[in-house]
This record gives C-alpha cells, structure tokens and sequence, in this order.
C-alpha cells in the first residue's frame, strides 16, 4: 500500500467524499427502515397521524392479521420458486449451450447466426404483435408457462457467456475431439466446469430478474392462484379491499382490519429473502458486473 | 447452398445445440416482427394478424394527428436524458470517490448499501413512494403537518413527478453504474498516477487529467448504450411509482406506457401497434446513427 501524506488537497476530498457517499447510502437505505417502521407501527397510529419514521406505538397486529390466512402469500411464494427455479435453470442452460456453439471457430456460419442474435438487440416488433402471439397464438393466458418462457432466452447473457468462453483455448475442445467425444459432452464435461464463473454470475441475474418479475404475471395471468410474488403485493397495494376479503375467507370478523400497517408487513416478507441473502450474494454480482463490463 | 447444408450435417450436434435459443428467438423476436404489419392494419381478434383488414397509414395518421405521439415521445426522451445525465454524473463522482479515499470499512459498507436497491423491483419502489407521499398516511405530509405547512398532493402533482421519478431512476440505478466505472478505474494501471503524484499534482488534478481521461473508453460505451436506447422508457418505473393517473399524464407518459394503455385498455390495437413500431423504428435509427458516428471519431468505441 502507498503511503499518502495528508495533504489538504487529500484531507479536502475525503470529507466531500464521506459526506457524498453517506448521504447517498442514507437515501438508499431510509426506505428499507420506514418500511419495518410501517409493519410494526399500530394500525390506529397510522390512521391518526399517518406512517412515522421512528418506531411509535409497536404493535405486532400486522403479522398476525396475515398469519390469519397466509395461503395467499404462501402460494405466491411457491409459484415464484418454482417459475424462478425452472428458468434460471433452463435458460441459462440455453443461453450457454448457443454462447458455447457461437464462439466455436470451426463452425462455419457462426457469423450468420451471431447476426441472427444480435440483430433482435436492435429491433423488434413492439410489445403489440408480441403480446397477441403469446396471448391469441400461444394461449398464454393463465398458464404457469407464461411466466417461464419469454424471460428465457437472453441474447445480453448470451454475448457475456460467449465472451467468456472465447478466453478458453480451443485446444481443449479439440484434444476432447481426439478423444471421441462429441460436441455435447465436450460442452458437459469441460467447457461447463471451467466456465463456472460466469456460469455462476448469469444465473445470479437470471434468477433476480425471475425473483423480481412482475410484467408476465401483469399481462397474462387472471387466476390468483398463479400470481407472482411481485404481482400479488402490487394488487394487495392497489386494492385494500383484497386484505379485507382475505379476513373474511379466513372467517375472522375484524372491526377494521390494519390495512396501512399490513400492507407494509407484506412488502417486508416479500422482500425478506432478498435482504437476507444480499450479503452473501452480493460480492458475486459485483463480480458479474465486472465481467460484463469487460467484455460487454 | 449445398456447402451449407454440408457442412451443417457434419456440424449437427452443434445445430442441435444452437436450436432452443435459435427456435425462441424465432418465436418470441422474429414473428413479432413480422407481426408488426399490425400496424397497417385494423385488428379484429376473431380474425388475427394476417386476416385483419388493411387501412395504410391510417393508425399513424390517428397516433400523430392526435398530438400524443410528439408528447410521449418528448416526455420518453426529456427524460432519458434527465437520467442519463443525472446518473451518470452521480455514478462517476461515487466510482473516483470510492476508489480514491480512505476508510475501507465505510467504503465496503456505503457501496454494498447504495448498491442494494438494485435488487428491488419495481412494486417495492412503489411501495416505497406510497409510504412517503400517499395524500393521507405518507410520511411526507406527516411532516408537513408538524411543521404546520398544508399537505400536498404529490400524486396529482406534475411537478413533482418530473423531479421523484429523476430521483428513484437514481435510486435504484446509481449503485449498478458506480460498480461498472469502479471496475473500470480498477482497470487502469496506478502507475501514471502515482507519477503524476510524485511531480507534484494534487488529488484533484489527478482526478481531471490522469483518471478521468481513463475512463473515457467506459463512459463511451455506457452513453452509446443509453442514447440508442433513448426512445424506450423503463416501463417499470414509470408504470409502478405513477400507475395510471390521467390528471398527470402529461407529465408522466411515455411511449412505453402509452402503447401499454392503448392495449390493455383501449380496443385500438392497430394504433398501439403504430406507436409501438414507431418506437422500434425511432431506436433503430438512433442506433444506426450514434454508432455512425462514433465509428467516424474512434472506430474502437463503436458497438457494431
């Protein structure tokens, strides 16, 4: 490590720089706080003076106005492991195996087909034609396929994973060539492990983008029971009416049901997993930025 | 002809390969494409697509005469840059401060910190806005009431969207940009600077004429990416924080959401398809163009 001498043009920076940087991290945290804040605060509070930033009156009636019937919020959260699972897995297989085929030099129209991908980067036909192919043509409508198909090809991810790949010598493909294996066991059995990496990071944003979508849910599906996490807060949020017919399936008689607080209680178990994992997740993100920076 | 098919044969293992995505792209890409003659035409579900009746320029001729395609196409672009500049001026400035000031426990904590509301969708962020400026329980008027000040009607507000939505674009996106430019400062070698140091520049001329002029290659490449995509607007963000408000529409709609709209809502299919492929084609010629240009001043930095 250098040695710096404290200069005041350095002591100078410093200051601007804690200053910056904290009041920026503030404003990224604050919201995080206000939302705890708003699921632990009592409902007549709320009411009475609106949310507060500092914890007031505590009280725990949101959670267990949810536990009262949580089927809802459980199903959510198994539809969206089991889209989230089923895509990453899929797609970032998919996307690996063409990255792998694209970056092969001895396939001859390989230019053909990287223009192939490529050019729907630049142009496409709209959300209009798309949408009445998966919904007239495709039969998306309510069908837990909906969710999984359209995020599972990703040219980006594509062009990363082949970025990478091309940094692997292509003498291992062809000593395995020797040896008789085929193209797709070369791409099992070697290419895969050594590209394990960005493997790794692509998967990462894979499963964040499934985790965290919501537009598939908003355009295709009707049935509760297939709706997304993301979806199903947003229609929590835009209706409090939802959480009151909620109540009654549940059979509970609420005099008033602690919509505001509850509402922020749901937003926190849907967002739960995500900052519990974020800080083991986060450096391989940081690493997957850089990656795609390089070669991007 | 015949080569290919050849060669195609002996390849086949890699063009099995190569069919999942090849096959998805298709579906989901190219017949949307084609599908955008839907535009010149006027849809009738019963009939799909192709068999929908002609009427030329038509939903064009209804999508401009009625004033709204130069109004969502000024918001999508006043904004685009708005965000453009506003983020990136925040993601330089946090990238040579992180990476040239000490203290490295703060450091690791503020960036992990700024970094976080990446990892958030676009409904929390809603959510979010909710909590601070709903009319009667947002924290907002709370504090406006304490003060004695009246409340003020942040969702009904033009004024205040244009500046809230600048601010949350900057919120979620700031700590995904400053990782990029950190990598790219990284990238550099420290020698020059430690040089400069020795001759006597301070940090700040170090700053200005040692690590910006490095960084140049990274920025370039960013702002092509986003000036050719500055007819498309984050959806998202847009849709999730304003939802659909026509009192504010004037400030707050974009092509992305207006073409939206008219689909879901409206039974003008072939004008949302209008408006729809009028943004692809706006894109693709940005695109064509800005990497055109980029190409005559310094070929390196072009994307094709």
């Amino acid at each position: 490590m250098r040695k710096r001498r404290k200069t005041t043009d350095v002591i100078s920076f410093n200051i601007i720089g804690y200053i910056m940087l904290s009041i920026f991290s503030f404003v990224c945290i604050l919201p995080f706080w206000m939302i705890i804040v708003g699921s632990i605060t009592s409902e007549s509070y709320i009411t009475a003076h609106g949310y507060s930033i500092m914890p007031v009156e505590f009280s725990t009636e949101s959670f267990k106005y949810i536990m009262n019937d949580a089927t809802g919020i459980l199903r959510a959260y198994g539809v969206t492991t089991l889209v989230t699972v089923t895509g990453t897995f899929f797609g970032v297989f998919i996307n690996a195996m063409a990255a792998y085929v694209l970056q092969r030099k001895d396939f001859r129209f390989r230019n053909f087909f990287s223009f192939y991908f490529f050019f729907t980067t630049l142009f496409s036909g709209g959300l209009v034609p798309w949408y009445i192919l998966c919904v007239k043509y495709l039969h998306f409508k309510d069908r837990i396929y909906a969710l999984i198909l359209p995020g599972l090809v990703s040219v980006w991810n594509m062009l990363i994973i082949k970025g990478f790949l091309g940094g692997i010598p292509d003498a291992v493909s062809e000593s395995a060539h020797i040896d008789g294996a085929n193209d797709f066991r070369i791409f099992i059995q070697i290419i895969l492990p050594l590209a394990k990496p960005v493997i790794a990071t692509i998967s990462l944003f894979t499963a964040l983008n499934y985790w965290n979508d919501w537009y598939n849910s908003m355009l295709f599906i009707n049935n509760e029971k297939l709706f997304m996490l993301q979806f199903y807060l947003y229609k929590l949020i835009g209706s409090a009416q939802g959480l009151q017919i909620a109540a009654d399936k549940a059979g509970v008689v609420i005099e008033r049901p602690p919509i505001q607080s509850t509402k922020m209680a749901m937003t926190l178990i849907v967002i739960g997993p995500i900052i519990f994992l974020y800080p083991f997740v986060q450096k391989y993100f940081v690493k997957g930025i850089t990656i795609g920076a390089i070669k991007g | 002809m015949a080569s290919f098919i050849r060669h195609l044969k002996r390849k086949k293992v890699l063009l099995l390969m190569l069919m999942p995505a090849f096959i998805h792209v298709l579906i989901f890409s190219y017949l949307p494409m084609a599908g955008s003659i839907l535009a010149f035409k006027q849809f009738r579900y019963n009939l799909g697509i192709f068999k929908s009746p002609w009427v030329g320029f038509d939903n064009f001729r209804f999508f401009f005469i009625s004033g709204d395609a130069l109004h969502v196409t000024v918001n999508t672009l006043l904004y685009n840059l708005a965000f453009i500049t506003v983020n990136n001026f925040l993601e330089i400035s946090f990238a040579i401060i992180l990476s040239e000031m000490s203290g490295r426990i703060f450091k690791k904590i503020t960036q992990s910190v700024m970094f976080l509301p990446y990892f958030i969708s676009w409904v929390i962020a809603g959510v979010i806005v909710y909590n601070f400026f709903n009319y009667e329980f947002g924290v907002f008027n709370g504090i406006m009431k304490t003060l004695g000040l009246p409340p003020v009607d942040v969702y009904n507000s033009a004024n205040w969207w244009r500046v809230l939505l600048v601010f949350f674009s900057a919120w979620k996106n700031v700590g995904y940009g400053t990782i990029i430019y950190l990598s790219a400062i990284m990238g550099v070698d420290h020698e020059m600077f430690d040089a400069a140091e020795i001759d006597g520049a301070n940090l700040y001329q170090r700053i200005r004429h040692i690590m910006l002029p490095c960084m140049v290659p990274t920025m370039m490449i960013l702002l092509l990416l986003s000036v050719s995509n500055i007819f498309r607007g984050d959806f998202g963000l847009f849709y999730q924080l304003v939802g659909t408000n026509p009192l504010v529409y004037d400030a707050t709609d974009i092509i992305d959401t207006y073409v939206f709209r008219s689909l879901m809502t409206s039974s003008d299919i072939g004008m949302a398809a209008a408006a729809g492929l009028y943004q692809s084609v706006m894109c693709f010629v940005t695109i064509l163009i800005v990497n055109k240009i980029v190409k005559r001043i310094q070929s390196d930095y072009a994307l094709f």
